[in-house]
């Protein structure tokens, strides 16, 4: 039995957040009504040019900074000429031989090691639009429709060399990209409306052997569960087929979520010969240095660097500073808590922001962008947590009013609802004397070694006082008292 | 007043002598009566023409309006225009009404100029002859045997039977200069990106140009001064400041007007290929010209015998793709019988466009192919370079190149038709200059046998207004320019 090596390589494509097209005004919102937004440029009406919008190309600075790539001063638009209805042109505007983004590296988390994924290229492009093979009304019957709002929507599309080397580590890298891509900004990470798109350039090879075996490309995998289900199903046929004696022919395949398995689509035999040639409609892309300082001065800290900082800043755990760079929403909803709950409260803001409030948006499927409690008002409530004015238990139910949009700060609610933590000693003690005085029972049962007559004057304690007793408090009266 | 110039014209709407239109309705009739014979004109819209025309009466009354104001101009059906038939001389648009303007249109608009009709041309502008027209070719006013030139010959056609007072080509490797030669006519093409291509039809986009047809330069430098100028559309239209393209014209000169100015006489324009009789008059214009004042000294352009060869990769290549749109999904026409998908784009283009356009898609599309690329592309861009490179030697010598600009005056109609390198060979001196992006400018230099031939003047690039100036001095001092064909009274 031969030892298999997989080897993987991906080409993502990420539809750029701008609100034009990359060469004409039309609006890039998703949802509208089918040609609602496609212009004379888009439905390349005879005699119509195309102008590129710059916001398209500092996206594209963005994420070669964000990479560590070389920003290319001179990049190529050419024209990938090809037939098909929805490609109004009867070619694509893309980079080929220049683009505009080169090299740079990604670092991924498999398992609890970090590996680095080297990137070959990112190049800018328009999208096709979309070919409708059913709907409703009777223009459909037997034919199909085309709906051109998606065409000329701004790509980017980020190839890496064949580094991965499992479906696992692919998926790494393709969530690593997802997030990175999110955290700068230039996509929405909307894989079900397609803004985000992975192809998986899959091969295998025995172990030792120096050249790659010949691949084959799984097209338009567009979620992560589905990637990683593709490339196990591809790898296991492409390993079968080999050891059956069989050999892998170059060829572009598709996944069917339903069968779990890829089928070929076409073959090397009928591949397109694109005919690329600079686009001359279009002046080659001259990017200043200038332009792209400006750029770098304007990013974020990247998920990397903060995850790092965090750590060492907080005292946060790698799991911790992980989840909590996940997103630069969740990082900055994290930090502006802190901020406000004071820096020695960083990990008690670190749990509540991954268990309590995670949870609560998990479950009414919000994100942290929309979260109703902000940032303030959680590092406010755990600050009075901090400084015993409330207890946890408390804590849980200012958040819950917090949640409703019943207050506007914890202290509002603390004070207005009476749930100060009583923390008074002579009160507590006056409290505890009343307490054993009445259960006279209780006490004789403690005192007898039942420990569990303890629980119940507790207990008794917090009832009384509605749960605004300190626990810690009245434990340690209680002890002393009954010693 | 259809000899008047423009400029003529525009001093009689100003004084009421005549009113738009009327001038717009003498244009029509002509037109009516006249252009049956020609086959210049492929869309005439008389309601159109005149409300427009009313339009400028009023603006002319208001005592607003430019140079161009009320004046009827004819435009090369390149030019998409709003409400206009727009066919590019193709079966494939021949039911096309665009429902924009190009740039080129608008300005005109601007000017307040009546758009005459739209003009016949070779089909998406590659001929030479006008001869490859889905509508039938046009037909010369000096002889209707003969062909007008291309692919801007409807335009040409109408000027040079006073079917208009001017008119708009577009020129790619010779398509309004060739024309204004054979129909003697001043033509100019202006430096690559001086006019916005927006809205006009793409044919080659690296090497399409705009520019104006008339019958002096002085008419030509009015025109340009209303095409000219920045479009942000046009990611290759030019940001330069705006500028007078007739400022020269008028500054008073003597005996010898062009004093100090240095002609270049290119050894490849002045060696074989060239008709003698036509050679004997662009000779005799360059003694014209040194008797202006003007001195001449030889230069050479080496790689000038490769633009034809160069130009049909190029030109295709970009075709190829320019084309592509075409394709029956969204407009223009679609086949009426077919199976599938395949069949519907194979069968509409196929019937959609005319054996010229086949061609030449075809070679572009082999020269761009995988393996041929390197081969024919590539070196067609270096041989571009090195044409480039070789005016910009001879401008360090001279200030103006002269030499013919179409090897013969013209031919039979039919007679080029079926060869389609001694077809190609008609441009010959024109290629090099859009291959170049540099300006040229044809005027005619005389007659032979009855039929006139041009003189082109190329110069180095944004020269427009010292090119006009140049072909205006030789005006001023000639009058073969106001011959008018004799049959188009």
């Amino acid at each position: 039995m031969k030892q298999w090596e997989v080897v993987i390589g991906i080409e993502t494509h990420a539809q750029l957040s701008t609100e034009a097209k990359i060469f004409s005004g039309s609006s890039t919102a998703f949802g509208a009504i089918p040609n609602l937004q496609a212009n004379a440029v888009d439905i390349a009406l005879p005699g119509v040019l195309p102008v590129l919008n710059r916001g398209a190309v500092e996206c594209a600075i963005r994420f070669g900074l964000a990479v560590g790539a070389e920003i290319a001063p001179r990049s190529v638009f050419a024209r990938k000429n090809y037939f098909y209805p929805d490609l109004p042109k009867g070619y694509q505007i893309s980079q080929y031989e220049h683009p505009v983004v080169l090299g740079g590296k990604l670092v991924i988390q498999v398992g609890d090691t970090d590996q680095t994924v080297h990137l070959t290229r990112a190049h800018l492009e328009e999208d096709a639009g979309k070919s409708l093979h059913e709907g409703a009304g009777q223009h459909f019957q037997g034919r199909s429709g085309i709906d051109l709002n998606r065409a000329g929507t701004p790509l980017l599309e980020i190839v890496t060399e064949p580094d991965m080397r499992s479906s696992a580590e692919a998926v790494a890298y393709a969530r690593a990209l997802h997030a990175l891509v999110r955290w700068i900004g230039i996509c929405d990470g909307n894989m079900q409306e397609g803004s985000f798109r992975c192809d998986a350039n899959v091969s295998v090879r025995p172990i030792g052997q120096p050249h790659f075996g010949t691949r084959r490309e799984i097209k338009n995998l567009n979620s992560f569960r589905f990637m990683q289900q593709a490339i196990d199903y591809e790898v296991q046929w492409q390993i079968a087929t080999l050891e059956d004696g069989g050999s892998i022919e170059q060829a572009t395949v598709l996944f069917d979520p339903v069968t779990g398995e890829t089928r070929a689509m076409r073959s090397k035999e009928d591949a397109h010969d694109y005919r690329y040639f600079p686009d001359p409609d279009l002046l080659p892309l001259a990017i200043d240095r200038q332009w792209v300082e400006q750029i770098r001065a304007q990013m974020p800290e990247l998920p990397g660097a903060k995850r790092d900082r965090l750590m060492v800043d907080y005292g946060l755990s790698l799991y911790d500073a992980e989840v909590l760079t996940s997103s630069l929403e969740l990082a900055g909803f994290y930090e502006a808590a802190v901020a406000i709950a004071g820096r020695s409260n960083a990990k008690a803001c670190a749990n509540w922001v991954m268990v309590d409030l995670a949870a609560r948006l998990n479950k009414e499927e919000r994100e942290i962008g929309d979260s109703p409690v902000s940032a303030e008002q959680l590092g406010g409530l755990i600050a009075r947590i901090a400084d015993g004015t409330i207890s946890t238990n408390m804590a849980r139910k200012v958040f819950d009013t917090l949640w409703n949009g019943e207050g506007g700060s914890a202290d509002d609610i603390i004070a207005s609802q009476g749930l100060q933590q009583i923390t008074d000693h002579a009160s507590l003690e006056r409290l505890i004397d009343e307490l054993l005085a009445t259960n006279a029972t209780m006490v004789a049962e403690f005192r007898a070694g039942k420990e569990k007559a303890f629980n119940a004057l507790v207990g008794q304690a917090m009832k009384a006082t509605r749960g605004k007793a300190n626990p810690q408090q009245v434990n340690e009266l209680l002890r002393r008292k009954l010693a | 007043m259809i000899e008047h110039s423009l400029q003529a014209i525009a001093l009689s709407l100003k004084s009421k002598e005549i009113s738009s239109v009327e001038l717009t309705q003498l244009y029509l009739d002509r037109i009516a009566r006249y252009n049956p014979r020609l086959n210049a004109y492929l869309a005439v819209d008389p309601a159109i023409s005149l409300g427009q025309a009313q339009a400028a009466d009023e603006r002319l009354a208001r005592g607003e309006g430019g140079p161009l104001t009320g004046i009827p101009i004819a435009h090369k059906d390149i030019f998409c225009a709003r409400g206009w038939l727009t066919t590019c001389g193709s079966k494939m648009l021949s039911s096309f009404v665009s429902p924009y303007d190009a740039a080129v249109i608008s300005r005109f608009h601007a000017a307040g100029a009546v758009v005459l009709g739209k003009t016949n041309m070779d089909e998406f502008a590659m001929g030479s002859s006008n001869e490859t027209s889905f509508f039938g070719p046009v037909h010369n006013p000096w002889d209707t045997t003969r062909v007008p030139g291309g692919s801007s010959g409807g335009s040409a056609a109408a000027v040079a039977a006073r079917l208009a007072p001017a008119a708009t080509g577009t020129d790619t490797g010779g398509s309004i200069r060739q024309p204004a030669a054979l129909c003697n006519l001043t033509g100019m093409k202006p430096t690559y990106g001086v006019i916005s291509r927006y809205g006009m039809i793409a044919f080659a986009s690296s090497l399409d140009q705009a520019g104006p047809l008339g019958r002096s330069a002085a008419d030509c430098a009015l025109l340009l001064n209303s095409m000219a100028g920045f479009d942000e559309r046009d990611s290759t239209s030019l940001n330069r400041p705006a500028e007078d393209y007739g400022r020269e014209l008028n500054a008073a000169a003597g005996a010898k007007p062009l004093a100090g100015l240095k002609i270049g006489l290119p050894e490849e324009f002045f060696g074989e290929g060239c008709a003698p009789e036509v050679m004997h008059l662009v000779e005799a214009a360059v003694a014209e010209y040194r008797q202006l004042g003007a001195e001449t000294v030889a230069v050479s352009l080496p790689s000038m015998g490769l633009s034809v060869a160069a130009y049909y990769v190029i030109a295709p290549a970009e075709a190829s793709s320019n084309l592509a749109r075409f394709d029956g999904v969204r407009y223009g026409y679609r086949a009426p019988d077919y199976h599938d998908l395949t069949d519907m784009y194979c069968k509409s283009r196929a019937q959609g466009f005319g054996a010229e356009v086949k061609r030449r898609i075809l070679i572009g599309t082999y020269v761009l192919s995988h393996g041929y690329y390197d081969a024919y592309y590539l070196q067609a861009q270096r041989i571009r370079r090195l044409i480039a490179n070789d005016f910009a030697a001879a401008f360090r010598q001279c200030d103006v190149i002269i030499g013919p600009t179409s090897p013969s005056t013209a031919f039979k109609l039919g007679e080029k038709a079926s060869d389609p390198v001694q077809m190609y060979l008609s441009d010959i001196y024109t290629i090099a200059v859009n291959l170049a992006g540099l300006p040229g400018i044809s005027l005619s230099c005389g007659f032979a046998g009855g039929l006139p031939a041009g003189l082109q003047l190329i110069g180095d690039y944004f020269t427009e207004a010292r090119l006009l100036n140049v072909a205006h001095r030789y005006q001023l001092a000639t009058a073969w320019h106001l011959q008018r064909p004799a049959a188009f009274d």
